[in-house]
C-alpha cells in the first residue's frame, strides 16, 4: 500500500532569510547555553539536559522550556542537510556516474515519499533486512557502482568532513514526516531481527553489567539531569524514535540512528560498534516496531 | 552475528566482552525464565566472592570519594587508557546535597551515613553493596565496582568514607535541595 503522496518541501537552496533567523537566533541559544553550563560544576550543564527533555518526549520539564523548544524547531538548522540530501540524491557520482533517484527504499524505485516511515525492513534484492542508511550504502553500490567501502567511508559527518549518508537521511526521513510508523514485520528475517533485537536490549554485557534497558526500561528514570526515555513504553518509543535523525546542537552535526545507538553501546563499555551491522539492525528493528504508529517529526533537535 | 557487530578498540576486546558470565546470563533473561534456584546460587556466590579490606580499614578519604563519585570516565573506548576508573555515583544517586545533578536510577544517598551509623555491620553490608550489589539485590541495576575491578581498593574506601564520614558533604544538614 502507497503512503499519501506528499507535497515535496520546497528544499533546494534554504532561504536566506531562514539562515540568518538561524543564525541569530543560535547566538543566543549558544549565549543561553555557555551561561546555564557554566553555573555549575563538572560535566554538567543543566539547560542542555533540559532541552532534551522534549526532545526525546518524557515531557516533564516546564512549559516555558517547551515554548523555547517548540520556537527553536521553527528554525532547525537540519534545513541545511535536508537541502544537500536532496542535492545528493539527485546528483550524478561514482564510477557509473549515475544519481540515487533509481534507488528502491522499498516503495518502489525512486518513491522517497512514506520510505522511511516503513524502515527498517526486508528487500528482496538484498536479501536483508535493512534500514535506511543500510539501504543508502546498498543503492550507492548498486546504482553509482561505489564499493560499500566508499559508500561508508564518510557515514558520521565531523566539521569539514560532511557525510553523504547523514544529509540523505535527514531529506528522506523528513519526507515522511506527518506519517505513521510502519517498520516491517510480516518476514520472517524481519520477525527474527525483531525478536535478536528484543533480546539485545535487555543483554547484560561488559565491565558494568549495562544493558539498552539498564536506563531505558522504566519511567521517569534519569541519568544525571538527563531524563531517559522508557523504550519498552510505546509513548516514549515513539517520541524517540520519530525523531531521529536529528540535529544534535551540542555537536553541530545531523546525527542518524546509526550513530545514536552506537554511541549507546560506546556508553555501556562495549567495543566499537559496526556501521550497519547486524546488532544496530535489530535495536532498529526492535525500536522501530516499538514505535509503531508513531508519527514521524524527522528531522529532529536535540540538545 | 555479534562478533560481526562489534570490533576490538582499545583494551575492550569483542571476545572477552560478549562472553557473557553467568551473573549476566541470568539477569539478562526474562523474569519467566529466570528459576529460583539459579537465582538464589548466584546470590550466595556473589557474597561467597566479596572480599573485604583485609587490614580492617573500610574508610579512606570523602574527598577523593567525591571526586570517584563525580568522574563518569574509566572502560569506555573512547577513555584515555591508564587512568583510574571513576565511579560515577552521581549518574544515578543524589549524594551531597550542593550537587543538584544527580540521576534517579538508585536510591537517594543523602545523609547515609548520619542514618545508618557506621557500626561494623553497617560498614560491612555497604562494603558488599559496592562490591557487588548483586549479593544484595540480585540483578541489581548497579555494577559490581569490586567484583569487576572497576574501582580498586583504595577507591572503594575513598566512597565508603564519602558515605560514612561525619565531614563528608553527604552527612551535612541539607538547606539547599528538597
Amino acid at each position: 500500500m502507497k503512503p499519501p503522496a506528499r507535497q515535496p518541501q520546497g528544499f533546494g537552496p534554504v532561504a536566506p532569510a531562514a539562515r540568518a533567523r538561524w543564525r541569530a537566533r543560535a547566538g543566543w541559544v549558544l549565549t543561553f547555553f555557555v551561561l546555564a553550563c557554566l553555573g555549575l560544576p563538572g560535566l554538567t550543564c543543566a539547560a542542555d539536559r533540559l532541552l532534551s527533555f522534549h526532545n526525546d518526549g518524557v515531557g516533564k520539564a516546564s512549559d516555558e522550556m517547551a515554548r523555547f523548544h517548540q520556537e527553536m524547531l521553527e528554525d532547525n538548522p537540519s534545513e541545511l542537510w535536508e537541502a544537500r540530501g536532496e542535492q545528493l540524491w539527485r546528483t550524478a557520482a561514482g564510477p557509473l556516474k549515475a544519481d540515487l533517484t533509481g534507488c528502491d527504499l522499498g516503495l518502489g524505485a525512486g518513491v522517497v515519499p512514506g520510505a522511511f516511515a516503513r524502515l527498517p525492513r526486508w528487500f528482496a534484492d538484498a536479501r536483508q533486512v535493512m534500514d535506511l542508511e543500510q539501504r543508502l550504502v546498498w543503492c550507492m553500490t548498486q546504482q553509482q557502482g561505489l564499493t560499500r567501502a566508499e559508500a561508508e567511508q564518510d557515514h558520521f559527518g565531523n566539521g569539514p568532513q560532511r557525510s553523504r549518508l547523514e544529509a540523505l537521511s535527514a531529506w528522506i526521513a523528513g519526507q515522511s514526516k506527518g506519517l505513521p510508523m510502519q517498520a516491517g514485520i510480516g518476514h520472517p528475517e524481519e520477525q527474527r531481527l525483531l525478536a535478536l533485537g528484543e533480546r539485545m536490549f535487555r543483554y547484560r554485557a561488559g565491565s558494568h553489567d549495562f544493558a539498552c534497558a539498564t536506563c531505558h526500561s522504566g519511567d521517569h528514570r534519569r541519568v544525571r539531569l538527563q531524563e531517559v526515555p522508557n523504550l519498552t513504553d510505546p509513548a516514549d518509543a515513539r517520541q524517540a524514535w520519530t525523531s531521529w535523525p536529528a540535529y544534535r546542537i551540542s555537536q553541530g552535526e545531523l546525527r542518524t540512528m546509526q550513530y545514536r545507538l552506537a554511541d549507546c553501546l560506546r556508553q555501556q563499555r562495549l567495543p566499537e560498534a559496526v556501521y550497519g551491522s547486524e546488532l544496530i539492525t535489530a535495536l532498529s528493528m526492535y525500536l522501530a516496531h516499538q514505535a509503531e504508529g508513531g508519527i514521524v517529526t524527522a528531522p529532529g533537535l536535540k540538545r | 552475528m555479534l562478533t560481526a557487530s562489534l570490533r576490538d578498540r582499545g583494551a575492550l576486546t569483542v571476545a572477552r566482552t560478549l562472553q557473557q558470565d553467568a551473573l549476566q546470563q541470568f539477569c539478562s533473561r526474562p523474569a519467566a525464565q529466570q528459576t529460583a534456584e539459579d537465582g538464589l546460587a548466584l546470590q550466595q556466590a556473589a557474597a561467597a566472592a566479596v572480599r573485604f579490606p583485609a587490614d580492617g580499614r573500610y574508610l579512606g578519604s570523602w574527598r577523593r570519594g567525591e571526586r570517584i563519585a563525580q568522574d563518569g570516565r574509566g572502560l569506555q573506548y573512547s577513555d584515555p587508557a591508564n587512568v583510574p576508573a571513576g565511579g560515577n555515583c552521581y549518574a544515578c544517586h543524589q549524594l551531597k546535597p550542593q550537587e543538584p545533578a544527580y540521576g534517579n536510577l538508585g536510591p537517594s544517598l543523602l545523609g547515609f551515613g548520619t542514618r545508618h551509623g557506621a557500626d561494623a555491620v553497617t560498614l560491612k553490608a555497604t562494603w558488599t553493596q559496592l562490591y557487588n550489589p548483586h549479593a544484595v539485590h540480585l540483578c541489581a541495576l548497579m555494577p559490581r565496582f569490586g567484583q569487576q575491578g572497576i574501582l580498586t581498593e583504595q577507591q572503594l574506601r575513598d566512597v565508603m568514607a564519602l558515605l560514612f564520614d561525619p565531614d563528608s558533604p553527604v552527612n551535612q544538614p541539607s538547606q539547599a535541595n528538597e
